[in-house]
């Protein structure tokens, strides 16, 4: 069984000729099969950890370890990750002019599989898939997130992974930005990945509106750049009713 | 690409309606066949002031003389067509445009040989003209023309290869009704400088397609030039360059719209790898009092590689007829940053196949213009060559 184990990580980026830590000793074992919810206010760190884990060049790891089912996550290039089973879905996914879906989709299925999936059977896997977001054929002739509105990019994202099937899927913020119709049709999304039984997901929010739709088995609310609690679904509705300001210095805006 | 920044790049545009032209007269000397007539360029003219003077090997400033062997010129051709050597003489040479700089002008004073490549009327051509220009060192003055009879059709594919400082005229002369395709391919060795200066007479609803494909060369600088010699004539000017480190590429365009109702279609598009790869781009339709009716495009797209690269594009429309049917223009330089190559890498994309992915995808939809499969393949694997040498 896929298990990613995240231990005592700590991370720092360069800005303003400085060197900021935020990451400050994050712990977390996510398990094939279980959803994770991460859960905190604005600049508490949770998407530093997603990209972290996914290896972007901005982060610098100081400390710590990240391991999936034993490999050294942190030795690996972002292509090696991706292709290990660690997928991130972007909050904000770029434009990549010129390259349309279908070229991306495939040339990302032939990386990650380490071979060309048979084009018969490609063409079938994509256009069903599509079919179940609800995603015009006509997307697919489109150059990747070009002139994608924001429902579009966060759909175009759960593609990839519904594609991909990853080991390990990390969802930074999929539900920022969505309208209810949008956040139903790429929640139904995370969860057929989910009902595999094969996928570990770490779900990155803000807000408990997707918990709606997305069950976690855990809640953990990440604060100051760690986990400063964990629990079951039930630590969510306390989140719903009571807000962040528990977790954060003198009650700052959640 | 709208959203991309421009980085280590700079764009200007503007459009101008103007009574008096601005494209005509901003030359620092009126075109002439005699290079006495043009002051040699300082550096600071408009149209040098891009161009890195000291790597013209001396075209610019007279003290460049023929040398060596200079460039063989091999034409391949089918039957119907006529291939001579000709002298400075010929009545048939300079018709289709006059120089209009000091190196254009200092090729038409200094060759020896004209080609002239010649089909005659109503023929159409089932195989192209090949004409291989290959360098062999030293220096060299050419001049080219290909001249199409009324209702003739051909294409012609020019092949410039090897070592060599070349300046240069071409003169296509199109009938009435023509058609004429001409790819000009500048593969040369990496010590080469070529300037040419290419000017197109486009006859009566005759129909003009030029190709520019540069890669290769220290120093390249194209001058490719339309006028019309009646009404309905189309023109379209595709361009492909990959500019390589300490390459200076520079493609200058001029259409002039001189007559009514006529067209021209003018996309470029260029990479750019490497520390002071420089590429050039200006584009220039003039539409004159008199060419009503004019539908006129430009687009210049460039994509930045990796840093210390610089493209300078400048787009330039002067129209002095509001009865047009329509023009515009635009150019935009884009980068191929480290969020495009994460998000690719990011599927599992290693770091070489995300930036060939982007660079073909870029220039795909124009080489899928230029409608001849062997020119289309070459262009690709070159492309490739060029990413591979990079990486």
């Amino acid at each position: 069984m896929a298990t990613l184990e995240i231990r005592d990580l700590h991370v720092s980026v360069e800005a303003d000729n400085a060197t900021k830590e935020i990451l400050k000793g994050v712990d977390l074992t996510v398990k094939q099969g279980e959803t994770h919810a991460i859960m905190g206010p604005n600049g508490s760190g949770k998407s530093t950890l997603a990209y972290s884990l996914a290896g972007h060049p901005k982060y610098t790891v100081t400390g710590g370890t990240v391991t999936l089912d034993g490999e050294d996550v942190l030795e690996m290039s972002v292509d090696e990750r991706a292709r290990a089973g660690v997928f991130l879905a972007m909050q904000y996914p770029v434009e990549i002019p010129g390259v349309s879906v279908s070229n991306f989709l495939r040339t990302s299925a032939t990386a990650v599989r380490g071979e060309a999936p048979k084009l018969r059977t490609w063409v079938k896997e994509v256009k069903e898939a599509m079919e179940r977001l609800h995603m015009d054929p006509s997307f697919a002739e489109r150059n990747v997130n070009e002139g994608f509105s924001g429902g579009e990019k966060k759909r175009h994202e759960i593609l990839q992974l519904e594609l991909i099937k990853p080991k390990i899927a990390i969802l930074d913020e999929t539900d920022s930005g969505l309208d209810v119709d949008a956040l139903r049709i790429v929640s139904e999304g995370v969860n057929r990945v989910r009902e595999t039984g094969e996928v570990g997901t770490l779900l990155i929010t803000h807000y408990t509106r997707i918990l709606r739709y997305i069950k976690p088995d855990h809640v953990h609310v990440f604060a100051g750049g760690r986990i400063v609690e964990s629990g079951g679904p039930e630590l969510a509705d306390k989140l719903e009713a009571e807000g962040y300001e528990a977790y954060t210095k003198g009650g700052v805006s959640a | 690409m709208a959203e991309n920044i421009p980085v280590g790049s700079t764009t200007a545009g503007s459009i101008a309606v103007a009574a008096e032209s601005t494209v005509a007269t901003r030359m620092s000397a009126p075109p002439s066949f005699d290079v006495a007539d043009f002051p040699v360029p300082h550096g600071r003219e408009e149209e040098w002031r891009f161009t890195p003077l000291e790597r013209l090997r001396g075209l610019h400033d007279g003290t460049a003389a023929a040398t060596g062997e200079g460039v063989r010129v091999d034409v391949t051709a089918p039957d119907a067509v006529t291939v001579e050597a000709v002298g400075r003489d010929d009545a048939r040479l300079g018709r289709a445009g006059t120089p209009v700089d000091r190196v254009a002008a200092q090729a038409y004073s200094s060759f020896e040989k004209a080609t002239v490549v010649t089909v005659p009327k109503e023929t159409v051509l089932s195989e192209p003209v090949r004409i291989a220009v290959h360098g062999q060192g030293g220096t060299s003055f050419g001049h080219l023309v290909v001249e199409l009879g009324a209702f003739a059709e051909a294409v012609v594919v020019i092949d410039h290869t090897g070592e060599a400082v070349l300046a240069a005229n071409v003169d296509y002369v199109l009938g009435d009704g023509a058609k004429l395709t001409v790819v000009s391919v500048q593969d040369w060795d990496g010590k080469a400088v070529h300037v040419a200066q290419h000017n197109a007479l486009v006859g009566r609803d005759a129909s003009f397609k030029s190709v520019v494909v540069t890669f290769g060369g220290d120093l390249v600088r194209i001058h490719p030039r339309v006028e019309y010699a009646g009404t309905g004539g189309e023109a379209e000017l595709l361009g492909l360059y990959f500019t390589d480190a300490g390459q200076h590429q520079e493609h200058r365009l001029l259409v002039t719209h001189n007559a009514p109702h006529c067209t021209s279609n003018v996309v470029y598009k260029g990479a750019l790898q490497g520390e002071a790869a420089h590429a050039v781009w200006i584009g220039d339709v003039l539409i004159q009092a008199a060419a009503e009716g004019t539908d006129t495009y430009e687009m210049n797209r460039n994509l930045v590689l990796t840093d210390g690269a610089r493209v300078d594009s400048v787009p330039n429309l002067e129209i002095e007829t509001g009865e047009i049917a329509g023009a515009g223009h635009a150019s935009a330089t884009g980068r191929f940053d480290d969020e495009q190559l994460f998000y690719l890498m990011a599927r599992g994309i290693p770091e070489v196949e995300a930036r060939r992915l982007v660079v073909r995808g870029f220039f795909a939809e124009l080489v899928q213009q230029i409608g001849l499969a062997d020119v289309e393949q070459r262009l690709i694997e070159r492309i490739e060559t060029e990413l591979e040498a990079s990486v």
